[in-house]
Order: C-alpha cells, then sequence, then structure tokens
C-alpha cells in the first residue's frame, strides 16, 4: 500500500463509519417533518433495529482489524482499529438510548424489569456494560498508565462480542440466517487467533525454559 | 392437481350472478324495511334498497396489486356491505396496513412481504377439506366463496410483538363456511394450513428457518364457530392484497394475530387438538389459545401495553391492552373456568 492511501485511511475510515448514522438522522429528519421515508409505520422500532445492527456489524469489523492486518501485512490497519472500536460502542449506546427513549419512554422502572425477566435485555445490556471500560480506557493515556493490564482488560471485546451474538440469536424469532452468518464471521476471526495463539506458544515456553 | 368434483354444489345451486345481486338486494331491502319497523321514525328515504348503510372504507389510491385476483372476486370484494362489527376507532391507513406485516413465507422483516409477495399467485386457488366432516375434498375458490355475501368488519389486530392495527376486513363468518362441510360429532377441532410452495415463498427456502413450513393454525370448533370468527378476502374494499394473505385468511381478533392464518389451502375437521406451528417451534413462548391477554407475560414482550400503529417518533401512541383485546363480551365464555395462565 502506498503511504499516500494509508494517511487518507483513518478519515476515509472515519466518514464511511458515520455514514450509517448520516443516514438514519436524514431519515429522522424525513420523519419529523412527515415527509416520505424508509422508516416504516414504527420508526422507532427501525431505528433501536438499525443502531443495533451496526453496533454488531462495527464491533466485528473491529475484530477482523487485527487478523487482516497479519494475513495481508498491511501494518496502517491497525490505525483504524480502536476508531473502529468506538464506532461499535457508540452505535450500540445509540441503541439503547434509542430504546430507552423512544420504545420506554424513559420508564425506567419498566427497563429494571425487562432488563430482569428477558434474556435477551440482559445479555444486551450486559454487552454495553462490558463496552464501557473498553471505551473510557482506550485512549493513548490509559494505555501507558496500565501497561500490560491494558491488554487483559480489552481482551473483555471476545466475551463481549460473544454476548451481542447471544443476544441477536436469543431475540430472533423464527429466522437464524443473519445470526448465522455474523456467527460464522465471528468463529473464523476467533479461530484465527487461536491458531495464532497455539502456534506462538510452543516457542514462547521453550523461551522461557532458556531464560 | 387432481380436483375432485365437489359433490356439496348440486348445479341447481349454483346461483346466476344476475339472480344472485338481485337477492342481495332483497334481503337487503328486507332487513332495512325492519330496521325501519323497529325504528319508527327514522328518515324513510333509508329504505332505498340499493343504497348502502353506509359504505365500507375503500382504498382508492392507484396501488395495482390487486388485479392478481381475478375480476369475479374483485367484483365480489367490492359489493360488501358493512356489518355490526365496526370497531369506533379510526383505521390504521391502507400504507401502512399492506407495508407492515408479519408473513414469514415471504422473510421476517416487516416489509419484505410487501416486497416478495407482489407476484404471488392466488388464482387458481383450492382449498382441501378434509377430516371428520360429511363433505370433504378439494374446491376451487370459486366454489368456496360463492354461497357466501361479503361483509365489511372492522376489527382490532394485536399482535404478540405489542403492537396492534385497526383493520376493515371484508369477508364472511366462518361458521357459515364450516357448517356447509357438515363437520361430524367427531369434529372437536379444526386446523388450518398455508400454502407451501418454496419456489414462490422464499422464507420457506430458508435453512435457518425456525418454523416448520407449511404453517399450521388450530382452533378448538366451538372457537370456530364463534361469530366473530371471520373469513378474510378483502381489505378496504379491496381483494386481499398478497402480503396480507390473499385471497383468503382467518381474522381471530380476540387473539394473537400468528393465530390468523394466512393464504389457506387447507381445512382439516380433527378429533384430537393440533399443534400449531409457533407452538411446535416454542412451546414455552407460544400457546394453543394464544388469547390477547395482557396479564400473561410473553418471555420477550410484555404485554400489558401496545404500541397502536401508525407511532410517530415522540409519540409511541402506546395503550392499555385489553383482555382479549377487548372482544371480551363474544369470547370471554368460550374459556369460562379455564386457567388462561396455564392455557396461554
Ligand atoms: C452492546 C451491544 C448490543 C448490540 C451489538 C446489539 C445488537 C442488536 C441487534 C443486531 C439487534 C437486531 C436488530 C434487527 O432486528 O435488525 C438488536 C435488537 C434489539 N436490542 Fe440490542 N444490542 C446491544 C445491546 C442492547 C441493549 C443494552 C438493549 C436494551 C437494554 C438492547 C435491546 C434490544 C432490543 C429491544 C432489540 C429489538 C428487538 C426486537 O426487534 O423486537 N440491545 N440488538
Amino acid at each position: 500500500m502506498t503511504t499516500r492511501f494509508s494517511s487518507t485511511l483513518k478519515p476515509l475510515v472515519f466518514c464511511l463509519s458515520l455514514l450509517p448514522l448520516v443516514y438514519l438522522l436524514w431519515q429522522v429528519y424525513l420523519v419529523v417533518n412527515g415527509q416520505e421515508n424508509g422508516m416504516g409505520a414504527d420508526p422507532a422500532k427501525t431505528i433501536v433495529q438499525f443502531n443495533g445492527d451496526w453496533a454488531l456489524r462495527c464491533m466485528l469489523l473491529t475484530l477482523a482489524v487485527t487478523p487482516l492486518r497479519q494475513l495481508l501485512g498491511w501494518v496502517e490497519l491497525a490505525r483504524v482499529r480502536r476508531m473502529l472500536g468506538l464506532f461499535a460502542f457508540t452505535y450500540a449506546l445509540a441503541h439503547f438510548t434509542t430504546y430507552l427513549a423512544l420504545i420506554l419512554e424513559f420508564e425506567f422502572n419498566e427497563l429494571g424489569t425487562e432488563i430482569v425477566k428477558r434474556p435477551y435485555i440482559w445479555v444486551g445490556f450486559t454487552a454495553l456494560c462490558g463496552l464501557v471500560p473498553l471505551a473510557l480506557t482506550s485512549n493513548h493515556l490509559m494505555m501507558r498508565l496500565m501497561k500490560r493490564r491494558w491488554r487483559l482488560l480489552h481482551q473483555l471485546v471476545y466475551p463481549v462480542a460473544a454476548l451481542q451474538l447471544t443476544h441477536l440469536f436469543w431475540l430472533t424469532r423464527s429466522d437464524y440466517t443473519e445470526p448465522f452468518i455474523y456467527s460464522v464471521v465471528f468463529l473464523l476471526l476467533m479461530g484465527y487467533r487461536v491458531f495464532k495463539w497455539r502456534q506462538r506458544r510452543p516457542k514462547m515456553g521453550r523461551a522461557e525454559v532458556a531464560s | 392437481m387432481l380436483i375432485k368434483k365437489p359433490d356439496a354444489f348440486k348445479p341447481s345451486e349454483i346461483t346466476p350472478e344476475a339472480v344472485y345481486l338481485q337477492r342481495r338486494t332483497f334481503i337487503q331491502g328486507a332487513g332495512l324495511g325492519l330496521g325501519a319497523m323497529l325504528l319508527p321514525g327514522m328518515g324513510m328515504a333509508a329504505l332505498d334498497a340499493n343504497q348502502p348503510i353506509k359504505d365500507i372504507a375503500r382504498y382508492t389510491g392507484d396501488w395495482q396489486g390487486s388485479t392478481l385476483a381475478p375480476d369475479w372476486l374483485r367484483q365480489k370484494v367490492s359489493q360488501a356491505r358493512p356489518s355490526r362489527h365496526l370497531a369506533q376507532e379510526p383505521s390504521t391507513p391502507w400504507d401502512i396496513v399492506t407495508t407492515y406485516n408479519n408473513f414469514y413465507e415471504f422473510g421476517t422483516d416487516k416489509g419484505d412481504p410487501a416486497e416478495h409477495a407482489s407476484d404471488f399467485k392466488t388464482d387458481p386457488w383450492q382449498v382441501e377439506i378434509a377430516g371428520q366432516a360429511e363433505i370433504t375434498g378439494s374446491f376451487n375458490l370459486e366454489d368456496i366463496l360463492k354461497p357466501h355475501d361479503l361483509e365489511e368488519r372492522i376489527y382490532r389486530l394485536r399482535c404478540v410483538e405489542a403492537w396492534s392495527m385497526v383493520v376493515p376486513w371484508v369477508g364472511f363468518p366462518l361458521a357459515d363456511l364450516l357448517k356447509r362441510f357438515k363437520p361430524t360429532s367427531k369434529a372437536k377441532y379444526v386446523r388450518f394450513e398455508t400454502l407451501f410452495d418454496p419456489k414462490q415463498m422464499p422464507g420457506q427456502r430458508s435453512r435457518f428457518a425456525a418454523l416448520d413450513y407449511p404453517y399450521r393454525e388450530g382452533l378448538r370448533i366451538d372457537e370456530a364457530m364463534n361469530e366473530l370468527a371471520f373469513v378474510g378476502v378483502g381489505l378496504y374494499g379491496n381483494a386481499m392484497p398478497p402480503q396480507n394473505g390473499a385471497p383468503l385468511r382467518l381474522v381471530l381478533p380476540w387473539k394473537y394475530g400468528f393465530k390468523s392464518i394466512k393464504s389457506i389451502v387447507k381445512i382439516e375437521f380433527l378429533e384430537y387438538r393440533p399443534v400449531s406451528s409457533w407452538e411446535r417451534s416454542n412451546p414455552k413462548e407460544y400457546g394453543f389459545y394464544a388469547n390477547v391477554n395482557p396479564q400473561v407475560s410473553h418471555p420477550r414482550w410484555s404485554q400489558a401495553s401496545e404500541r397502536r400503529l401508525p407511532t410517530s417518533l415522540f409519540s409511541p401512541n402506546r395503550r392499555p391492552t385489553l383482555m382479549f383485546n377487548g372482544y371480551g363480551d363474544e369470547v370471554a365464555h368460550l374459556y369460562a373456568g379455564m386457567n388462561l395462565r396455564n392455557d396461554y
């Protein structure tokens, strides 16, 4: 890859990741102004689902960065990983907020009941809670301060992604094609990591013995 | 497909349309006359038998989909008359009733059926009648519908997903249809089945569908014979759009929407209780009865309230859900003595 392209990579990915949000705001504008729009009969629900879908997609894209970087030997790709992760968090937060505002109308009692009673909600909620420390510690300063513990903490992203997929499986009523596709992508990305990890381990073992 | 000659209808029973129309007028005139006798002092102008009592809700836009329905059916539907089952609530607009559908055979998103069913072939159409009845066999849709005068009923529709609509259906009482086949004393239940045609119905091709197709639904015979149970063949004065279950479907307003099975090809009278499709796929979440009941929460959705469509962004139009969707007067007696928490 040319360096010129690499320097535009970050703004490019930023704009691309922002597109769904821009589209959504445009649709909301149309809805609010009573113009023809693509939000259907129940725009609130459409918005919640839209944000949920993009939260999951950004999450999987984030998890794809490292494998792609290594497989393609495209080092600069590492620079968009944090940004994609933050988008995953942003869309998840938007998903939750729109659910709370537009569906539950800020009835916090009801939110409590829903979280306790409905497995797919508490799984989603747990996933969101898991993303919060990751987002808060995503800056360079925290990275430097936390050192090895930063890496450890950010391993949390894997169980969080698994919870998100569980959320999707549990809320699906009838056709599992979509959750299945997302799960295959997730399992491939995780399989790659396990493979790498097992490749590395014996060497590390020997190195330890040697030292 | 071999169509058994229906021994139910003798040629003499097949009424030429002109006579049929005349008879309608006569019956209607008689009805109005009786009404006028009971209500002296009402304007005599209302006695003009050719005038409908109140015109039914009609869609007058430029949607072309109902051209898929045969002419005779469109004409029959257009002659529907109002009935006494007219919910006193604003109807959900046509555009929403026909683009916000759960019809998983055509996809799981609400907009999928409108998109994927647009050229769904519903003519010719046969319905098989089977099981514990004196008259069984395959019948052409025309023969199924012929003896029935169509009426409009405006019913509330409550989906288990906690949204609701108000829909002006055109159709006729299910009991009138079932009785023609003379169910025997062994007929304790009725099972209905939707068309199975993966070529036309992409949802049936999915390898990851939790529902076993063909879609099946069932009713106890007394539920099926209840006066509210309705066979829908039209909507807003139009032949039923494919995404809403053309050419004929059930409309059971006191039950969650999924009981109102669409695009029916088979009706079977049974001695035993059938298992419905959702019940089979997930018995903890979906029962056989599926009566609208705000007190029994579904594992996914609280059923205490509903969002009446159309919703607007900042006012979700939420309202409390009524027991039996507000139709308790007509149907509560069917469930007397039952524990509706167990028989959900
Ligand atoms: C943390 C990350 C989360 C992700 C990635 C996520 C993802 C998703 C996805 C992909 C959908 C399906 C959208 C569709 O049908 O197209 C969805 C639906 C939904 N999620 Fe989440 N979710 C998350 C957290 C949450 C939280 C915290 C809540 C609520 C407390 C929540 C509540 C819902 C609800 C109510 C639906 C809609 C269910 C329906 O359509 O009936 N989610 N989510």
